[in-house]
């Protein structure tokens, strides 16, 4: 009896162990640019040429990712992370997008900043099925899952932002009479659309003047005359940080002071609010995901100080004013959570079908900001807080809004 | 008179066996070598074409990024809005290029120098923001571009087990118009032609004395320089299948200038080396340093220059002349 229950729990035991020896088998699973030692991931950024300003968010994942392999890598395998110049040029983004996959057989392609040279390689990775991952552009179209389903953004889409501000207004101004100023380009019409479509029926009403302006203009001087005359109490502004400044200036020298809210693109203080005058914005909304790393009121928190180990240990020479850091930083994690999710599934499909199943509260992000994707929402961060400037810094109010 | 036969057959046989290298080249490497390849031969084109003004008239552009846009532009107009096949995009491609470029040839005929440099400069960064302008936005679709289907190969094959893949199909059909658009170049540039616009550069007041029609001359060769760069930039476009304001920055002009000296001016094969170092240099500066890969490629510039300040073909030229004395004449690319 006794030695039958043993055979039996023995038999038990052995087929226990075999089952479960066979599904870590089912489960290591690996395709092109991944084994047990190693993931290889691409990625394309400006590193010459005039948009260079940006490599500082490739410099700062690459500096995150080394921190990751020194602390052993995600799940036992060390990340490579091959990054290449393309100077913002589309042609070269094409060239270095298929080194990097035909050549260096990277499993994914991540960040590729962006709109005009992810748009060159879009196609592409979708015909090669390689995950084009949580790229660096607001622009609305790579949030489109069923005609490509191999490609995830990252930031807010300019559409959600349009939306954040349309409700704001719908809460807090329901009778508002809005003048909008946009920038004639596919950016411009990205913000104008979300904005519409979040003001629903009552755009029609409420929207009483829309004027825009095209990159090559010298100024908004007349425009923003225009929108005055419109007797506008509220204004959507929707411009490049140049046209930005121009506009808040011009503003406060006609003295038309309506509620004044400034697309994220725009928030620099430093190329934006200062140049049009620190005492001018004041009053001037704008959307907001990430923590501001000069912010005074995050300096204090374990956020804020684990980041600026992370950089004074891995990234020493980037600076610890420039946004970017942040931005590359919390990217990164983006990705290290995804494959951390994949596991031992390191298949392009599955790292794609991770990417679709995330919900992360990153230090970074400002509280009540997330990540959170699903198979029909490849739109990862949704969700802003808006901030007001009060003529020195962003202050922000409110609570995170959006989805 | 029978060493020069001689000469002739050996150039024969090694033109075919170069032709044959050529043709299984493509097999025996990935689709993304191939695919830097046709990018190569794409910009021996728009370099030979910057050449023929440059290097034999003496004519200064810093604008040939421009004719390159928009050649490229008007090969995607074309595949897109009218569905006309990409091998037809050619010939429009150059005629539209002659024409702009004919028409700039125009003030070029009163401006030397330094200021015709600076004309073509403006246009360079003209046309960026004018391909963005909203009137004509129905068709260059504006800051987003156009993006374009690879051409299909016509026919299935395989060969040293590789298949003919859309990249290798655009490989010998790039070849193939190198190779006619070279054999133009060479026809025009070693007769009476190319006399006329090398006289031209070297005085042009004696030139007009010798009866060489300046106005038309120096029109003509802007025109047949812009065309040559329009179909390189057609090519382009096929190949890489996109086009965006952004592809045609002030920049390429530049790097189609610098593939220019680097090859050497005024030779018909240096157009090639030329494209080969503004393919590969700033891959090669990136590999070295993310930090400063320009500062890398000026190192580069600046040490190629004075190892050979005539240019590759320049120093292929000099060893020639010293290894012997025959073989320096019959390689002469003027």
């Amino acid at each position: 009896m006794t030695i039958k229950r043993f055979g039996v729990g023995l038999a038990l035991i052995a087929a226990t162990t075999a089952l479960a020896t066979t599904t870590a088998f089912a489960q290591k699973r690996y395709d092109v640019g991944a084994d047990d030692k190693e993931i290889r991931i691409g990625n394309v950024n400006p590193y010459s040429g005039p948009a260079s300003a940006y490599s500082s968010i490739a410099k700062s994942i690459d500096a995150y990712i080394k921190k990751i392999n020194a602390e052993g890598g995600v799940n036992g395998r060390q990340i490579k992370f091959i990054s290449l110049d393309d100077g913002y040029n589309p042609a070269r983004t094409v060239e270095q997008t298929r080194r990097l996959v035909e050549q260096d057989e990277v499993l994914a392609v991540f960040n590729p900043l962006g709109t005009p040279p992810n748009t060159a390689i879009h196609k592409y990775m979708n015909q090669r099925k390689v995950p084009h991952l949580f790229l660096a552009t607001g622009a609305t179209l790579w949030g489109d899952p069923k005609n490509f389903p191999w490609t995830i953004g990252w930031q807010p889409s300019y559409q959600s932002e349009g939306k954040i501000f349309a409700a704001h207004i719908l809460e807090t101004k329901p009778n508002a009479k809005i003048g909008i100023l946009m920038q004639n380009d596919d950016y411009g019409k990205d913000y104008l659309k979300g904005f519409l479509d979040g003001l629903g029926d009552k755009a029609k009403t409420m929207v009483v003047k829309q004027v825009t302006y095209e990159v090559t203009d010298p100024t908004v001087d007349s425009q923003m005359v225009e929108l005055k005359a419109s007797g506008a109490d509220t204004f959507f502004n929707i411009t490049t940080p140049k046209f930005a400044a121009q506009a808040i200036k011009k503003a406060a020298e006609i003295g038309w002071k309506p509620t004044h809210y400034l697309n994220n693109v725009s928030s620099s203080a430093g190329s934006v609010m200062v140049p049009a005058g620190a005492e001018n914005g004041v009053g001037v909304i704008t959307g907001l995901y990430l923590k501001d790393p000069t912010d005074p009121q995050w300096q204090n928190t374990q956020e804020y100080k684990d980041w600026l180990a992370f950089m004074q240990k891995w990234l020493p020479s980037g600076d610890l004013k420039d946004g970017f850091n942040v931005y590359g930083y919390t990217v990164a994690q983006t990705l290290v959570a995804t494959l951390k999710q994949a596991g031992d599934n390191l298949t392009r499909e599955n790292v794609m079908k991770q990417a679709a199943n995330l919900n992360l509260d990153l230090p970074m992000l400002l509280p009540g900001v997330n990540i959170k994707t699903a198979a029909d929402d490849f739109y990862p961060i949704e969700r802003m807080q808006l901030a007001r400037w009060d003529g020195k810094t962003w202050a922000l109010f409110g609570k995170a809004m959006g989805r | 008179m029978n060493g020069s036969a001689i000469d002739r057959k050996w150039m024969w046989i090694g033109g075919l066996v170069l032709l044959a290298g050529l043709c299984v080249l493509p097999f025996l490497v990935k689709n993304y070598r191939v695919f830097q390849f046709n990018m190569v031969m794409i910009y021996a084109i728009a370099v030979l074409g910057l050449n023929i003004l440059t290097g034999w008239n003496g004519q200064i552009s810093l604008g040939h990024g421009a004719f390159y846009a928009i050649g490229a532009y008007a090969a995607a107009i074309l595949m897109d809005r009218a569905g006309i096949p990409y091998w037809a995009t050619l010939p429009i491609a150059a005629v539209v290029c002659f024409l702009f470029g004919f028409l700039m040839g125009f003030p070029a005929l009163r401006l030397g120098g330094h200021y015709l440099a600076l004309a073509t400069f403006a246009l360079a960064l003209a046309v960026p923001q004018l391909l963005k302008y909203k009137k004509i936005e129905g068709w260059t679709g504006g800051v987003g571009g156009i993006v374009l289907t690879k051409p299909e190969p016509p026919i299935v094959f395989s060969f040293l087990g590789q298949p003919l893949s859309a990249d290798r199909w655009l490989y010998f059909y790039i070849l193939a118009i190198l190779l006619v658009m070279f054999l133009i170049a060479w026809r025009l540039l070693r007769g009476r032609v190319g006399r006329a616009l090398v006289a031209i550069r070297d005085h042009p007041i004696a030139a007009s004395a010798m009866g060489i029609n300046l106005p038309v001359f120096k029109s003509l060769t802007f025109g047949v320089s812009a065309a040559f760069t329009g179909v390189a930039g057609a090519l382009g476009a096929t190949a890489i299948g996109f086009v965006s304001p952004d592809s045609f920055t002030v920049f390429l002009s530049i790097t189609f200038l610098v593939g220019v000296v680097v090859g050497g001016l005024a030779s018909i094969p240096g157009a090639i080396a030329g494209a080969i170092f503004i393919q590969y240099v700033p891959n090669v500066a990136d590999e070295i340093s993310k930090s400063a890969p320009w500062a890398i490629y000026g190192m580069f510039l600046i040490i190629l220059m004075y190892l050979m300040p005539t240019g590759f073909a320049g120093m292929v030229r000099l060893l020639l002349a010293r290894l012997g004395r025959r073989s320096a004449v019959s390689t002469s690319a003027r």
